[in-house]
């Protein structure tokens, strides 16, 4: 047996072959016969209503077959949306326009270059309106985005009123009279949190096909969520569910810009039925700003009151959180996974607020780690300033603080229990892998040099692994999209005659080496080598219901239920080698790719044979079906609740504020580890893109709404060249919310980082007297604080 | 991102070249801007002359008093090549920081010269190494200094019917150097610049003899920082004279506001850079 098949080693990806190779088969890479391509016409502007949309000009170009505009879809209604609060989003532009890039006509032609010339071709009037960007005016109400509602607030998150059901107890007073006590310490920041747009490497993109024979769509597309999209189209279009096919082949990263149902994904599928052909529509990285949803952007004040001992007395969060024009999937939904984690790894009452607010700008929705980085950045940011006011050091003042080992499971303010932690523990790991106290020594030398060195720590826990069937009931679903209610995780396993296995999975990879850690989980179930398994999933014809890759769900959930599947297959093999054996299946052990009687080891039977058995009913024991497969769901009680802290080591120069990133050494636990070379890779990437929101990425609207953006020009992302060597360490503490103790890891880097690094270049100004430099802290922000510092 | 139709053109000579280009054409050598803007269709040239399979374009030439830097030599090619290291030290370490890894392997240093941009790094270190830019065209050839080459962003002296087929720079006799630095949009040296200098300087017997020094990013195009310039000429080139000819960085320049940095930021900037500069280009000078 290959010794690679452990659960628990760190295996070489077995996706990398073909990925690397150029050999991987993505959605834009497809070419049926006769392929129509789709082009977009976008608003130009942010807010305006449409005076005239003249498509004649288009429509008469070489290879153009059709423009639509919104009368020809408005059949269709808006875009569903799991959690409709808000505004709906139309298909197509009805109108009016409210943010730049919105669809306002679809051209379809021959070619994408022909179907470009037709989209410059529209002639589209528009009586421009004033725009609506800053979220403090948004709130305002001084005007209004959307004439229909009542105010651009569409819902407000409190700590304990999120959830009526719960009857949770208003923390508010606890932290007021923390505030008025004697010996209180307050600290407060105005921070923002910016918006940023994701980027994944493969622009999303979609190909439609109907056949009115069958009356069947199959639908390719660069999705997170194929069961959600299929579900979506036919509620739509009002079909059978079974006769929508969606297919997610290889997807080249999504970050939650892919976890959403699209508009043009609809759009496709309509063109497709309408035409009779295929057709097919690819991002360009130019519309993307205006056509992918953009994550964060919020701004607010934190507030932490302790003692000057040290001891947390209460936290305070009030906060707006920038929405977008309109809602789609989760978007109203997203701060809510903040509020589970207000706070942190910490024992202390929280009062919490976050109002959500309408802009004229595109739509905020799940942007890796959603929510929850927002969450850490404020609670651990305004620690971090609490302990410079205090003058304590930030380990020992998040140690004081810490829900303590012995506390598990513990109860929150907000209702869940955090499953398993051990926070001092961690801290002490990276206490010692960081040199923390040589660190400290070379800083204090640094600055007799008059050299700007900081060290920042920063802290995390995680809720992740969605999710408990509970949640449906305030939309964590896809009941909008007419499939199940609850996140269950899913999973097949079937031995093949030849006794290699076929695994098929509810959930699909965007980079998460889903094909390797799964053939992990079921190879060291069943015994059978890595390289005999292969992993299948993004098909809904026929793969099981799946909930799709998003919340780092894929491994507690959908890893479980196939952890599962593996279990009941093992012991029908046993119950086949039993008889096989003419023993007892009690008897019966399976290891090693082979079936022994326990304690005869010569008395043995291979998988070879036991499967061909399997598949040969004439030769199975009374009350065995034939064929070697089962298929589990899983339903998780709870959530899982990684953790984990970081610690960044910057230089700033004191001339231009150019900040240079010298070390980022991290401790992350996220439980009991499948594939540990797969966990670093998620948390190497985590890392960067928590230091792309620190130093380099802005998504900026001006005023007036234009997006400044968006191209990569202009939007900076971090590069290989631009990041250290990351010093990546961890500790296991099991989750006792499924068999495996595993948590998820999809996210954690990023929560973990962007506070981490802030920590760091504010330590470093300290001595200057700078308390806060909002993010990203380019050399531009970073100059200006110490200017007026020193002014 | 498809750009519009355009015609397209691979001459095997200059002969050819200059026959296809007119009014609506353009040059394509590396095509690291080119192909950019025209995907974004900010630029819809009617013909594209593909200058890549000249012969004879991609080299550089000790041509006795000066060097020749042909129009297909690519960045990296500047950025390692030995001749350049010599004689005009500040152009090598700005063809080093342009871009990545494959930008540079594929840009031409004539090209980003030709396409102006605002923030570009050649451009400045050109300037401050005494290059000339050599324009040919059917009618014949003409010689532009560097410093009058750069007329506003992403526009150049050259005509629609020329093509930059070579830069010459000065070959360096004793105590000359010259320098580039910059700060990049990611931080350090990463990306265009916010702001950059390039230096050249010439010493004599202890005494600055002779500057130049040049500025990118802060306005509209590359330029001669002549006040930073004139001041560090007859001294000693010391970190207090290197100071004082910093603080002159900005005399006759427009520095403009951009997505990096405000008027005082990059004004500021410029004055950091103009130093550090300096400061490099004296060490180099020996």
């Amino acid at each position: 047996m290959a010794t690679t098949s452990v659960m628990g080693g760190s295996v070489r990806r077995r996706e990398d072959p073909a990925l690397i190779q150029g050999r991987g088969i993505y959605v834009d890479d497809l070419q049926p016969v006769g392929l129509l391509h789709i082009a977009f016409n976008r608003s130009p502007v942010a807010r305006a209503k449409i005076k005239s949309l003249d498509t004649s000009a288009a429509k008469k170009l070489p290879g153009v077959i059709a423009v639509y505009t919104h009368d020809d879809v408005a059949h269709l209604g808006p875009l569903v949306a799991q959690v409709p609060i808000g505004k709906l989003r139309p298909l197509l532009a009805a109108g009016e326009v409210n943010h730049v890039g919105e669809a306002v006509a679809m051209v379809v032609a021959e070619n994408r270059f022909q179907a470009q010339d037709a989209v410059d071709a529209i002639d589209v009037d528009y009586d421009i309106l004033p725009a609506v960007i800053d979220l403090k005016k948004a709130a305002s109400n001084e005007v209004k985005v959307h004439d229909e509602l009542e105010s651009n607030i569409i819902h407000t998150w409190t700590y304990h009123g999120y959830w009526a059901a719960l009857g949770l107890e208003d923390l508010g007073p606890k932290v007021q009279a923390a505030k008025d006590r004697d010996d209180a310490v307050v600290v407060s920041l105005e921070m923002t949190n910016q918006r940023l747009i994701p980027v994944a490497i493969e622009p999303r993109s979609v190909m439609a096909e109907y056949n009115p024979g069958y009356s069947t769509f199959t639908v390719h597309s660069s999705t997170q969520v194929p069961h959600a999209l299929s579900g979506a189209i036919a509620t739509t279009f009002g079909m059978q569910a079974n006769h929508v096919r969606v297919i997610a082949p290889e997807v080249g990263g999504g970050f939650g810009s892919k976890l959403n149902v699209y508009n043009d994904e609809i759009l496709a599928a309509f063109a497709a039925k309408d035409l009779g052909r295929t057709v097919r529509w690819t991002e360009t990285r130019r519309e993307a700003a205006g056509s992918t949803i953009h994550g964060r952007g919020w701004i607010g004040t934190a507030t932490l009151v302790g003692t000057k001992d040290g001891e947390f007395l209460g936290y305070e969060l009030d906060a707006i959180a920038d929405m977008g024009a309109y809602t789609q999937n989760f978007t109203v939904a997203i701060p809510l996974l903040g509020l589970w984690i207000a706070s942190g790894q910490y024992k202390m009452p929280v009062s919490w607020k976050v109002d959500c607010v309408v802009t004229n700008t595109m739509t905020t929705d799940a942007y890796r780690g959603a929510g929850r980085p927002e969450a850490i950045y404020y609670l651990e940011r305004v620690i971090d300033a609490f302990a410079h006011e205090i003058g304590m050091d930030p380990f020992e003042v998040r140690k004081k603080n810490f829900w303590q080992p012995d506390e598990f499971p513990a109860v929150m303010g907000c209702g869940f229990a955090l499953d398993s932690g051990n926070y001092p523990a961690a801290v002490d790991k990276l206490i010692e892998v960081s040199d923390y106290q040589g660190l400290r020594q070379m800083q204090e030398k640094a600055r007799a040099e008059g050299r700007l060195i900081g060290i920042g720590v920063g802290s995390y826990v995680e809720v992740c692994g969605f999710g408990p069937a509970v949640l449906a009931e305030i939309g964590f679903s896809w009941t909008s999209y007419g499939l199940p209610a609850s996140f269950n995780g899913s999973g097949l396993v079937r031995v093949n005659p030849d006794a290699t296995a076929t695994v098929i999975i509810g959930t699909g990879p965007t980079g998460q080496s889903h094909e390797t850690a799964w053939a992990q989980i079921v190879g060291d179930g069943l015994g059978i080598p890595m390289e005999d398994i292969n992993v299948y999933h993004g098909d809904t014809r026929d793969h099981p219901m799946g909930i799709g890759t998003f919340g780092s769900r894929s491994i507690a959930v959908d890893g479980t239920a196939t952890y599962q599947a593996t279990q009941m297959v093992k012991e029908k093999a046993a119950a086949i080698a039993a008889h096989l054996l003419e023993a007892s299946a009690d008897d019966v052990v399976l290891a090693d790719g082979a079936a022994h009687v326990a304690g005869s080891p010569e008395k043995s039977v291979s998988w070879k044979a036991i499967a061909k058995a399997a598949y040969q009913a004439h030769t199975l024991p009374e009350g065995v079906t034939s064929g070697l497969e089962a298929q589990s769901t899983f339903s998780p009680g709870n959530a899982t609740w990684p953790f984990g802290t970081h610690l960044a080591v910057v230089e700033v120069d004191p001339d231009t504020g150019d900040v240079e990133l010298l070390q980022y050494h991290a401790v992350d636990d996220c439980g009991n580890q499948v594939s540990p070379m797969i966990v670093n890779g998620q948390i190497q990437g985590g890392i960067t893109q928590g230091i792309g929101q620190a130093l380099f990425e802005d998504a900026i609207y001006d005023q007036e709404g234009n997006m400044l953006t968006s191209s990569l020009l202009d939007y900076i992302l971090p590069t290989a060249t631009d990041v250290p060597s990351y010093d990546l360490h961890h500790t296991v503490t099991p989750s006792d919310v499924n068999p495996l103790g595993v948590k998820g890891i999809g996210e954690a880097g990023t929560i973990g980082t962007a506070h981490t690094i802030v920590n760091a270049v504010v330590d470093a100004l300290t001595p200057m007297g700078v308390k806060h430099v909002d993010m990203p802290l380019r050399p531009k922000r970073v100059w200006e604080a110490m200017q007026k510092a020193r002014a | 991102m498809y750009s519009r139709s355009f015609e397209y053109v691979a001459p095997a000579s200059l002969e050819e070249a200059f026959s296809a280009l007119g009014d609506d054409s353009k040059v394509l050598a590396g095509g690291m801007s080119l192909i950019p803007l025209m995907k974004m269709r900010l630029f819809s040239p009617g013909t594209v002359v593909d200058i890549g399979r000249i012969s004879g374009l991609d080299t550089v030439e000790d041509a006795g008093d000066h060097i020749s830097i042909g129009a297909l030599v690519r960045h990296a090619t500047t950025a390692t090549n030995d001749l350049i290291a010599t004689h005009a030290a500040a152009l090598g370490m700005a063809a080093s920081l342009v871009g990545d890894v494959q930008v540079r392997n594929q840009g031409t240093t004539c090209g980003s010269l030709a396409h102006a941009d605002v923030a570009a790094d050649q451009p400045a270190a050109a300037i401050a190494c005494r290059a000339t830019m050599v324009a040919q065209s059917a009618s014949g050839t003409r010689e532009i200094g560097a410093e009058s080459f750069f007329v506003d962003a992403l526009t150049s002296a050259l005509r629609s019917d020329e093509i930059l087929v070579a830069l010459k720079v000065p070959k360096a006799g004793p105590g000359e150097g010259s320098a580039y630095d910059k700060l990049g949009r990611r931080g350090g040296h990463s990306d265009y610049a916010v702001a950059g200098a390039a230096a050249w300087v010439k010493r004599s017997n202890g005494t600055v003899e002779d500057a130049r020094i040049a500025l990118t990013g802060v306005g509209t195009r590359a330029m001669l920082a002549e006040g930073a310039g004139q001041a560090i000429i007859g001294t000693d080139g010391s970190d207090a004279a290197i100071n004082a000819a910093a603080e002159r960085a900005l005399e006759g320049v427009t520095v403009l506001e951009d997505l990096w940095g405000s008027v005082e930021y990059k004004g500021h900037l410029a004055k950091v850079f103009v130093a550090r500069a300096l400061k490099a280009a004296l060490a180099n000078a020996g």
